[in-house]
């Protein structure tokens, strides 16, 4: 189970990776094992919204489920990864480098520091034992 | 109350192949292995092999065999030779479907059912409560705990089955099955080798007993590994099928459904080719929907741009009203488009192919194009 430990984590298995201040966004190899073939990614929030904590950005669509997207953090959109369009499968190869999916200019970069470190994610996943 | 999950014979090679398992009508299922999108090619390519023997299987014996089948499900049993399996359906004096089942002729006195996992308790209790009421000279078994059933499919499935052992001919035809002689078949006690399946896709079915099923999983598994042959879980024997349009029992088939309504029609025999009439259980009630017209029908439709159609979302018409519900939707890995099925009323303006309809996806209406499956036969538009 890859969980980097360069990332904060949600309770809804995404991660973020502060970027040069933008807070880029994804979900995680645990997120995407469980969901399998992925075949759709879809942003519902255009770029230059601006999004609350824990509010919806979009869907995920596996074959067999879908599964709902959360904005970590508050802030603004700053960019969608339109690649995933045509790519959807690049969350399975690669959920924490090309299978991004938003960037979000924070907020607050404080806000970070309330999400789950890498450690305190695989304890939840129960990946840690 | 917990209940524990029964494991098939194959259980330990599944955890090995590290499968993801999944709770599945009480058994731990595997669900994928690789995913279920390369293993959907495999069969669609070469060929996968699958465990489902949470399948339940049903002998039923004597000299009134014939008799009682034809009063319990709805085709005509009596055109079925030895050696020879039909697909069928048993329902409620309402019509509505209690399961579809395979059922295989051995002898005139000799026949086994397949029923779906999910429906074994049920199925078992209206088979016994007819039986009982009929007073039929035959008796009903319950042989799904000794019986192991592997799927082999796909269009190299003979190719491989003809590598392991020549007692299966390789030309066998589609609801023929063989019985090889002890021994004959990868050293199998008792074993049923039968051209059907639930993939669209050529190949067989194998029942055998749970002792001889992980000798014939490893063999088949390492007989065909070279021309492309997987392990292949439920979740693509789910997009398998629905990519095939066949009914799925819990989805387009129900205890409120009548086998008309699921478009089973083609298994709903009235009467025997020499017009006499067939007295099933439920005939009665389904000659009377046919009389008064069937008030809704299923139909496949492939989704017009990005999104996928699932069970229980709303199908509305061009004017944005509900006029049915989805019974089952997903990606069809052959036209990477959304595909689905489901219940519309049963006006041509809703059923022909090439109608629009939209189905209600969360907040938004997602344009569909009522089509007939087989999906993966289609030009994708």
């Amino acid at each position: 189970m890859n969980i980097p430990s360069d990332c904060r984590y949600t309770k809804d298995h995404e991660w973020v990776r502060l970027d040069d201040g933008l807070a880029v966004i994804g979900i995680t190899d645990y997120a995407q094992g469980e969901l399998g073939d992925i075949v759709f990614v879809e942003v519902d929030v255009d770029e230059g919204d601006e999004i609350g904590a824990e509010d919806p950005f979009g869907t995920v669509e596996a074959v067999k489920t879908v599964s709902e997207l959360f904005a970590p953090l508050a802030g603004t959109m700053e960019a969608i990864n339109e690649a995933l369009e045509d790519a959807p499968e690049t969350v399975n190869s690669d959920p924490y480098g090309e299978g991004w999916m938003i960037k979000i200019r924070p907020a607050d970069e404080g806000d970070l520091d309330g999400l789950m470190s890498a450690e305190e994610y695989a304890h939840m996943i129960g990946a840690d034992s | 109350m917990s209940e524990t999950l029964q494991t098939t014979p194959l259980h330990d090679r599944h955890l090995a192949l590290g499968a993801k398992m999944m709770p599945f009508a009480g058994f731990d299922m595997p669900v994928q292995y690789a995913g279920i999108l390369d293993e959907h090619r495999a069969v669609r390519e070469a060929a996968g092999l699958f465990d489902v023997s949470h399948m339940g299987e049903v002998a039923v014996q004597g000299p009134g065999a014939l008799a009682f089948l034809q009063r319990l499900v709805t085709n005509d049993v009596s055109k079925v030779a030895d050696g020879q399996a039909q697909y069928t359906v048993m329902c409620h004096e309402s019509g509505g479907a209690v399961d579809d089942l395979l059922v295989y002729r051995f002898a005139e006195d000799d026949w086994m059912l397949v029923i779906n996992a999910s429906n074994i308790e049920k199925d078992l209790a209206h088979i016994r409560s007819l039986h009982a009421a009929s007073g039929a000279d035959c008796t009903v078994t319950d042989r799904s705990d000794e019986t192991a059933l592997l799927a082999l499919q796909g269009p190299k499935a003979f190719e491989i089955l003809q590598r392991v052992s020549d007692a299966v001919p390789a030309d066998l035809p589609f609801y023929r099955f063989v019985r090889p002689a002890a021994g004959a078949f990868l050293g199998c006690e008792d074993v049923i080798v039968s051209h059907t399946g639930y993939t669209g896709e050529a190949g067989v079915e194998i029942y055998c007993s749970p002792g001889d099923a992980p000798r014939v999983w490893d063999a088949l598994l390492e007989a065909g590994a070279d021309l492309g042959l997987v392990p292949a879980g439920l979740g693509a024997r789910d997009t398998l099928r629905l990519e095939s349009g066949f009914c799925l029992y819990g989805h387009e088939l129900t205890d409120e459904t009548t086998p008309l309504e699921a478009g089973l029609g083609w298994v709903t025999k009235l009467e025997t080719k020499d017009g006499e009439p067939i007295a099933f259980v439920g005939a009665d009630a389904i000659r009377q929907q046919k009389a008064a017209g069937v008030p809704r029908k299923l139909v496949g439709f492939v989704v017009d741009g990005r999104g996928i159609a699932r069970e229980g979302y709303p199908i509305v018409n061009t004017e944005g009203e509900e006029i049915g519900t989805v019974t089952s939707g997903s990606q069809s890995p052959a036209l990477g488009s959304g595909i689905g099925l489901g219940f519309v009323p049963n006006d041509a303006a809703y059923t022909a192919p090439g109608t629009r309809l939209a189905v209600r996806v969360r907040s938004r209406e997602v344009p569909v194009v009522v089509t007939k499956p087989p999906f993966h036969k289609q030009k994708a538009s």
